[in-house]
This record gives C-alpha cells, structure tokens and sequence, in this order.
C-alpha cells in the first residue's frame, strides 16, 4: 500500500517532465521525419522515400553550407574557449568576495537584453556609417568609411560574443571547486605556471571547458539571427537554409530533411568530441 | 450624392452590425494595411473586433499551410501567389460576390484579379493595394542609374542594394531583354531564362553592399548613404523622398514591376461576416484614402486617391508619366512548382563568390 502510493508519487512528479519530451521534443520529431522522407511528385500528391536527403548529397551548394556551418561554429567554440578561459580563471581564482560578484555580474548583464538587440549593437559599431568607423577616421587612421559589416570576420564576432556567457559560466563552476592548496602545494614542488596549468587547472577544468564547448557549439550551429544579420550577402548559414526552404520555398520535405541532418551533426560532433577529450556526457553535464 | 451614398452605407452597416453577431477578425495583412484609426472607427461601426497579424507573401502563405488555412479569417497575399497555394495547399475559400459591394471596387481592377484568382471556376481574390517595385536611387550620388542592370555598374560598387528574392530575378530578365513573363508556361523556356539571370547577378556579386530583407533595412542603409541606388518599392522611395528629396523612386527603363495585394479567405476562417464587414468598410473612398496615406499606395477603390494627401500624388507622378504605367509589368499568376526553380537559382547565387 504505501509502496503504492510512494509508486504514485513517482510517477505524478515524473508526468511533467515526459509530457513535456513527449508532447514538445518527440512528437513533432516524428512529424518531422515523416514530413522529410515524403517525396512531393506533383501538386498535393507525395509518395515516400529518401529523396530528399538524396538532394543534399547530390547538390554541393547544400553540404558546403552544412560544412561551413559546422566548421566556422567549431573555430567560434575554440575562440570563445580561448577568450572565456583566462576571463573565468580570474573570476575564480584571482577575485574575492565583492569583486568576484561584480564581475560575475557584469559577464551577465549584456544578456539581460534580447539576442537581437545584441546583435543591432553590433551592427550600430561595425557599419560603415557606424561608430568604429567614425572614430577611425576622427582619429585620422583612416582616410573613407570603412566598412567591417557583412563578412565572416564579423559573424565570428557576434557568434563569440553571444555565446561566451555560456563558457565562462562553467568554467568558473569548477575552477571554483579547485581547492588552491593544490596550485599552492604544485608551486612548492618546483612546478612552473605553465606546468601547473597543464597538469592540474587544466586536468580539474576539463568537465567545464566539455560542458561549456558542447552548449557553445549548438548555440553557434543553431544560430540564425547574428549570422543573417552580420553577414549580410556572405551570410550562408545552415539555419538560414532551413528557414528559406520551409518559409520561401514552400518546401517543407527538404527543410525538414535538413533539421534531421542538422540534429546529426551536431550529435555527432559531440560525440567526437567528448571521445577525444575522453570525458562521458554524464560526468560532463552531471556535475554541477 | 455621394455624401448620400456613403451615409446611407454607414447607416447599412451600422444595421448589420445590431443584427450580425460581434465577431474577432483575425487579419492577416501587410504593415500600414490596417492603421489605427482604421481599425478603430471599424470597431466602432460594426461591434466587431480587429487583431492584426503584419506579415509578407511568403510567411502569409507558411503560416496559412501550417494550419491548413486556419489561425486567421482574413489575409491579403499578392495576386499572383493564390492560385498555385490553392492548388498545392487548399488554404483559402471562395468569394461570395453576393456580400461583396462590387460598386466599390474599380470594374478593370475587380475583373483582371477575378481572372488572375481564378482556380476551378471560383473566384478567390478581391483586389485592394497596388504598387510597384522598381528603383530607389539617390540621384545626387548615382544619377546614372535608370535601369536594374545598371546596378551592376562600376560607378555605383559596393553601394548597391537589392533582395535576393524572385523580383529580383524578374527584373534583371526585363532589363536584359528577355521576357520572363511570356515563359512562365514553359519550364525550359523559363530555366534558360533564369541561368542567364543568375549569370548575371553572380557577376554583379561584388557590386552589392548586402542584400536587404525587409522594408525599413533599405531604407536605413540609403537614408545613411551606405547605399545610394537599390531594387525597392515605390512607397519606399517616396517616404524616402519626404526626408531627403535627392532620393526618389525611379520607374526602370525595363519596366517596373506591378502587383495587387488582395483580399482572401482563409479555408477555415471563422469569421466570415466580420471578414466580408470589413472588406465592404476599408474599401469607401474615405477609409480607402486613409489606408493610401499610411500605407503608401493607392487602392482598388472607386474615388480612393480622393482623399489622399497632395504630397503623395506629387511624388508618384514625379516617378510615373504616362509611358512608365503603360509600361509596368504586371505579375501574371505563378504556375506551382516555377517557384523551386528560381529557389534553386537563388540558392547558387547567395552562394557564389
């Protein structure tokens, strides 16, 4: 009896949280699917089969984009990593008290604004008739406008700068749990700050910087505002393609079997990366 | 007489609206097709009210898809797009000229979107706003443009706007001397038009400053200079033309391109009689008036640029003489399927370098 009722409990407080993969993350999958293995033949006439990821294969503007996509989120990951470590390392280790909450703070605020507005900031900055470009020539290093909007430089920007919350927020996670007797006791035993980064900060950290790549990487992979906006005419973007096949095209088969493509890569990419850093996705994203 | 006309309208309609139940009218329509004050003195006459859904041709017709056509009563997609989403789709239901008061509209308009509407016998478009897109041009900054090709020209590099979508297309083909419009029936007619088209603007690449993707985009990037001459719609132009008077809308040579934005019914509209009410309301002279001097362009409505404002008519017969209406090419219906052509035409262009 009470075995039941402790069973029931269970299960009531377990509904929430299968309503909602069920209802929001499997069932539209599955309608997704279907949707992307119908062929269309003719005007509301389809018939099943693998065309449509047939045409990605078949069609090299298609996987260029999925490998451009892919390959400037992984160099916007490594930047952010590269960028959020030392800003992370001194936020843990090198602040106290108010100072430390301060920090933390100010790494926070730019988010409290939407995405989009971000990104209109850096479009303000970056645009010929913009604020960089009128210092630049106020300051008399510059003799035109010059135009920093609309290339890849500056979707690296945006994708780096809306993403890097994501990185150091982890990252001072575990550095945090980093006992300092341990980079003390390193230092007594004649290590150098290079040693002792490679073989302890680093070692501790790896499930934060993990944890930290992976959230990075499917936020720059499933961008779509910041590389539309900021790239303007060079803005391919494997998002975008979905967008237009299912907004302008009208050809929800082939959007559809480019999200299932997109889910795919990512998983993957994760995958080999969680192999080649040698951590388990549990230990990673387990732990606090 | 027509005072009595039109009060004796709004007499009628404010006696439907004691006997016709108060409906929600979900529209579905273009920014500056329905103000405020429109919306307000409808509200006012008939008990209906009015929720507003801004939107584009594109995302009307996805949205509408999305829901089998259900989610609005009302939408105003362009002419040419309904018969080929009613045949792939079937989102939209016929008019039921029986509640249209056909007196309103301007007979050539009616009976030319009747026809372009047309799909299985029944009628599912009324016509309402008409415009064109054509150029926008700063003409103290780039004087020499007076054609869509001439924006590939070396004298305007890097300052060059346009939006990678078909009138794009449809333009630079005019302005080559080809006829796009004519091979509209014929696939490969019409492949062989787009190849040469996408040859062209894969060229004219390096020219483009960016490629725009809504309305008040074009405009910031020419009121900053950043762009001085760009593929754009008429009112663009002329709103433009009220804060900076060197920017205008220029009628290219090749023709600018026309289009009817409509009225239809969604297939599993609820609001019928709110929807009909309204499309019997926007389309007096006074309110259609209005409607011109928000929006920009002018309506199907008998008498509807009565009442528009001096400045606007100044600026639309600064751009159109008689030649250039005569020669607007005006979007014949889109046969299903010719849009993943140019999809893929467009596709290859973004993607070139």
């Amino acid at each position: 009896m009470g075995s039941d009722r402790s069973r029931l409990g269970f299960y009531l407080l377990l509904a929430p949280i299968l309503l909602w993969l069920v209802v929001l993350i499997i069932l539209p999958h599955i309608g997704l699917f279907l949707v992307s293995i119908s062929e269309k033949i003719g005007p509301r006439e389809y018939e099943t089969g693998f065309d449509n990821y047939a045409a990605f294969f078949t069609e090299p503007l298609y996987w260029r984009t999925f490998a451009r996509t892919a390959i400037m989120s992984i160099m916007a990951t490594a930047l952010t990593l590269i960028l959020g470590f030392p800003i992370a390392y001194y936020i843990a280790k090198l602040t106290r008290g108010r100072t430390k909450t301060t920090l933390f703070l100010m790494c926070m605020i730019p988010f409290w604004v939407s995405e989009l507005v971000r990104t209109f900031g850096w479009m303000i900055l970056l645009r010929e008739t913009g604020v960089i470009s009128n210092v630049l020539q106020y300051l008399g290093l510059v003799n035109g406008p010059v135009e920093m909007l609309y290339n890849d430089a500056a979707i690296m920007v945006g994708l780096v700068y809306t993403s890097i919350l994501f990185m150091v927020v982890p990252l001072v996670t575990t550095l945090d749990s980093l006992d300092d007797s341990l980079i003390e006791a390193g230092y007594d035993l004649g290590g150098t700050s290079t040693s002792i980064m490679r073989e302890i900060v680093i070692p501790h950290a790896m499930p934060g910087i993990v944890s930290g790549c992976i959230v990075v990487f499917m936020l720059s992979l499933g961008n779509y505002l910041t590389p539309i906006l900021l790239g303007g005419k060079d803005s391919l973007w494997f998002t975008g393609m979905i967008y237009t096949q299912f907004i302008t095209r009208f050809n929800w088969e082939l959007g559809s079997a480019f999200g299932f493509l997109l889910l795919a890569l990512s998983s993957l990419v994760v995958f080999l990366g969680l192999k080649f850093s040698g951590q388990s996705l549990s230990e990673t994203m387990g732990r606090p | 007489m027509k005072y009595s006309l039109v009060s004796s309208f709004v007499v009628a309609s404010l006696f439907t609206a004691h006997t016709a139940q108060a409906e929600t009218l979900r529209l579905l329509t273009w920014g500056g097709y329905a103000p405020e004050e429109v919306i307000a003195k409808f509200e006012a006459e008939t008990g209906h009210t009015v929720e507003v859904t801004t939107s584009n041709n594109e995302e009307m017709i996805a949205k509408l898809r999305a829901t089998n056509g259900g989610g609005f009563d009302l939408a105003q997609p362009s002419q040419d797009r309904i018969t080929s989403a009613q045949e792939e789709f079937g989102i939209y239901k016929p008019i039921d000229m029986s509640r249209v008061n056909a007196d309103l509209f301007i007979p050539s308009m009616l009976s030319a979107t009747a026809g372009n509407t047309t799909f299985d016998g029944d009628v599912y478009g009324l016509p309402h706003v008409w415009g064109t897109s054509g150029l926008v041009v700063n003409t103290a900054m780039a004087g020499d443009v007076q054609d869509y090709t001439d924006l590939c020209d070396a004298s305007v590099a890097g300052k060059v706007s346009y939006r990678l979508k078909r009138p794009t297309l449809i333009g630079f083909a005019y302005s080559m001397g080809l006829d796009p419009f004519a091979a509209y029936g014929d696939a490969d007619a019409y492949q062989g038009i787009l190849d040469q088209v996408e040859a062209k603007l894969t060229e004219c690449k390096p020219n483009v400053k960016t490629y725009w993707g809504g309305g008040d985009e074009i405009k910031n990037l020419l009121r900053s200079g950043e762009v001085v001459a760009s593929m754009a719609w008429d009112t663009g132009g002329w709103q433009l033309n009220a804060d900076n008077p060197d920017i205008t809308f220029v009628a290219p040579e090749a023709g600018a391109l026309g289009w009817i934005d409509t009225f239809v019914l969604p297939a599993r509209g609820r609001a019928d009689d709110a929807a009909y009410d309204w499309i019997n309301f926007v389309m007096q002279p006074e309110i259609a008036a209005m409607i011109t001097n928000t929006a920009g362009n002018f309506t199907a409505a008998v008498d509807g640029d009565a009442g528009v404002s001096a400045d606007l008519k100044a600026r639309y017969q600064g751009s159109f003489d008689q030649d250039a209406i005569d020669n607007i090419k005006w979007y014949p219906p889109v046969p299903a399927g010719l849009e993943a052509l140019e999809g893929a035409t467009l596709d290859r262009i973004n993607a070139a370098n």
